[in-house]
């Protein structure tokens, strides 16, 4: 299962990798969050994958009678996921908005801050 | 299954006793500032005065800074963990003196800031949620400084990112929009490398607690852990805009006002930086010694390529972005030596640059109201209108290039020492140290030359580059009321530069004692209370 799960990890990273490369902004942010699922699944997947039982303690016990899930990584990627989410809906609104206003989705002509084709700076001095 | 129940030591994970009043001193500058931002955001249109609420929470955050740096100078590192849970199991805050000193730089960096704004900010423009952005952005840092927890450092990494998405759409022009995009993009990729990094270092050592993995690396797969070191160093070269990954600050840093710039160029890059010093040379100093070659060229080149990019660009403050990167080179030199001095020293100049390249930006903030231009080319004359502008914008250049007796000049005194140390005593002729102390005394020459040529185009010669001898110089009215406030944030603030310049001693003692905590960091782990016990 864990070989499965770690192909899976490379296959998602390798394709958030391939749509970053793109010079589409939406493309780019379907990349971004491809590659953000494929890290959780690697935090999952490094969680160690068991098929023993959901971590709840009896309430007679203190302490889990056998072996259980590992509880950890469920909370990290939780963390994970709610983070990647909130910024995957800023960057998707801040794509609209630059697309709105620069008439672009093509990151070679968002040129605004970086203008191209500058004289060279001045010899004096 | 049948077996007994086993008997539980309650003692052995939980913490019973209530933690002691002082120690709550190392949360409480966290909790300020994100208490600070909620009340500013729900009150944001019924306040006239936010700029007031958000200096007295950062004099607060300030009083407790002082007071926990104090106490980690005179006691060693400080820690409290959360939620009852014993480290490694809860979330630990760890502070020793350079966490607390950068904190509380941080916080006075952002009480003048907060100030210097007023001169970006119209009379009309009240109900808006910049400072309550701004306090977020601190908690964030703040929370990145005082952490000694891995997970923890990614998540007020994220904090700092949303707020500083904030402030840098903040007004909404299209340059900005267009800056974001570049910004918002590769520092939330640094970021999602950085949980990659995490991600692994978590399955091959099973905790993420700064002191519990000093104690079981060493044991690891050196392999394994050289490649999530990798990572790491990827991911906060990223955040710091590190040479071969550094494009995004200078397409983005200038797009925003310069109050915002400059809150930037102070606090977000020297995160990373800092993230660095504790992540590689601190927590995982075996894979570090493995990346040394790797870390050096990263250290030169950027050393290089950060100041000849200054000496190439006429936008002001896309100039001051490349000085900005340079001075990241600076720490990654300190970083390839990790000798008491090499670490000092990389960690003072974290501290000077959280001053200075504040200052710098302040002051070409002010350049551009006086002139009303963004390109050096469309400056000149101001010497004659501003001789005051002059002075401050000559003396930060002289800080930031590292001539004495300025604040600039002492981290590097202390990496020049390590660099040529290091070539006596190494079991190799160190060919590194001295590479490494050419190029630091290379970036200090660029440096100047940069400044030198922008303060001569701005202020020295007669007027614009197309404009005759005899022409008036093209200049806006002088300063006057909230333009006054900007201008006196950033005298004072230049001020303070300069006295830390003048007297080093403090400084310089403090950053030796703080560089022992990193060399070794058996105190560290103690105040953690994971000292003594066997992985």
């Amino acid at each position: 299962m864990d070989y499965v799960l770690a192909a899976l990890v490379g296959l998602f990273i390798a394709m958030g990798v391939y749509l970053l490369l793109s010079r589409s902004v939406i493309r780019m942010l379907i990349g971004m969050t491809i590659l953000g699922n494929g890290v959780n699944l690697l935090i999952f997947t490094a969680g160690r994958v068991t098929r023993e039982v959901a971590p709840i303690i009896p309430s007679a016990l203190e302490q889990p009678s056998g072996p259980i899930a590992n509880p950890l990584p469920q909370a990290l990627i939780l963390t994970a996921i709610v983070i990647g989410f909130s910024m995957f809906a800023f960057l998707l609104v801040l794509a609209f908005r630059a697309y709105q206003s620069l008439d672009a989705d093509n990151t070679d002509t968002m040129r605004l801050a970086e203008p191209e084709q500058t004289p060279n700076p001045p010899l004096s001095y | 299954m049948a077996t007994p129940t086993p008997t539980t030591d309650l003692p052995q994970a939980m913490i019973e006793a209530m933690t002691p009043a002082a120690d709550w001193v190392i949360v409480l500058p966290i909790v300020f500032g994100l208490m600070g931002a909620a009340a500013l955001l729900t009150m944001r249109r019924s306040n006239s005065t936010p700029l007031l609420v958000a200096l007295a929470v950062v004099f607060a955050i300030i009083a407790c800074e002082v007071t926990l740096l104090l106490r980690v100078l005179a006691d060693g590192p400080v820690s409290m963990t959360m939620g009852k849970w014993l480290p490694p199991f809860g979330i630990s805050l760890t502070a020793d003196i350079f966490s607390a000193a950068f904190a509380l730089g941080a916080a006075v960096v952002t009480a003048i800031v907060l100030v210097y704004a007023e001169i970006d900010r119209g009379d009309a423009q009240e109900a808006d949620t910049f400072h309550a952005m701004v306090l977020l952005l601190l908690a964030g840092v703040t929370g990145a400084f005082l952490t000694g927890d891995l997970f923890n450092l990614y998540v007020w990494f994220e904090v700092m990112l949303i707020a500083s998405f904030g402030l840098i759409v903040f007004g909404g022009r299209p340059i900005q929009l267009d800056g974001a995009v570049k910004y918002g993009f590769l520092n939330f990729l640094a970021t999602t490398f950085f949980l990659l990094a995490l991600g692994l270092l978590y399955g091959l050592l099973g905790t993420v607690n700064m002191a519990d993995i000093m104690r079981v690396a060493p044991a690891a797969n050196p392999a394994a852990m050289a490649g999530v070191a990798a990572l790491l160093l990827l991911a906060f070269g990223m955040k710091a805009a590190a040479f071969p990954v550094n494009a995004w600050l200078p397409a983005s840093y200038h797009t925003p006002p310069a109050s915002v710039s400059a809150l930037f160029a102070g606090l977000l890059t020297k995160v990373g930086a800092y993230a660095m010093l504790r992540a590689l040379v601190a927590v995982l100093p075996g894979s570090r010694d493995l990346l040394e070659p790797v870390m050096a060229m990263i250290a030169i080149s950027t050393l290089v390529i950060g100041p000849l990019g200054a000496i190439a660009e006429t936008n002001l403050r896309r100039a001051v972005g490349f000085i900005v990167i340079g001075g990241i080179g600076t720490i990654m030199a300190g970083l390839s030596m990790p000798s008491l001095l090499g670490v000092a020293g990389a960690g003072l100049y974290i501290f000077h640059a959280l001053f200075t390249m504040t200052a710098l930006y302040m002051i070409a903030g002010l350049v551009e109201k006086r002139t009303g231009a963004t390109d050096s080319r469309q400056m000149g004359g101001l010497y004659a209108a501003s001789g005051s502008i002059s002075v401050i914008f000559l003396v930060l250049v002289l800080a930031a290039a590292g001539v004495p007796p300025f604040l600039g000049f002492w981290p590097k005194l202390l990496l020049l020492e390590a660099g040529f140390s290091q070539g006596a005593t190494g079991p190799a002729p160190g060919t590194v140290g001295v590479v490494l102390v050419i190029a630091l005394l290379v970036n200090a020459v660029l440096t100047l030359i940069a400044g030198a040529r922008l303060w001569g185009h701005i202020f020295w010669r007669s007027g614009p580059i197309d404009a005759a001898p005899s022409d008036a110089p093209r200049l806006l009215a002088p300063l006057t009321g909230r333009g006054r406030v900007g201008y006196a944030a950033t005298a004072v603030l230049t001020a303070l530069i300069v006295v830390a310049g003048l007297w080093p001693e403090p400084v310089m003692q403090g950053a030796r004692l703080a560089a022992g905590d990193i060399v070794d960091p058996a105190r560290y782990v103690e105040a953690v209370g994971l000292a003594g016990e066997t992985p």
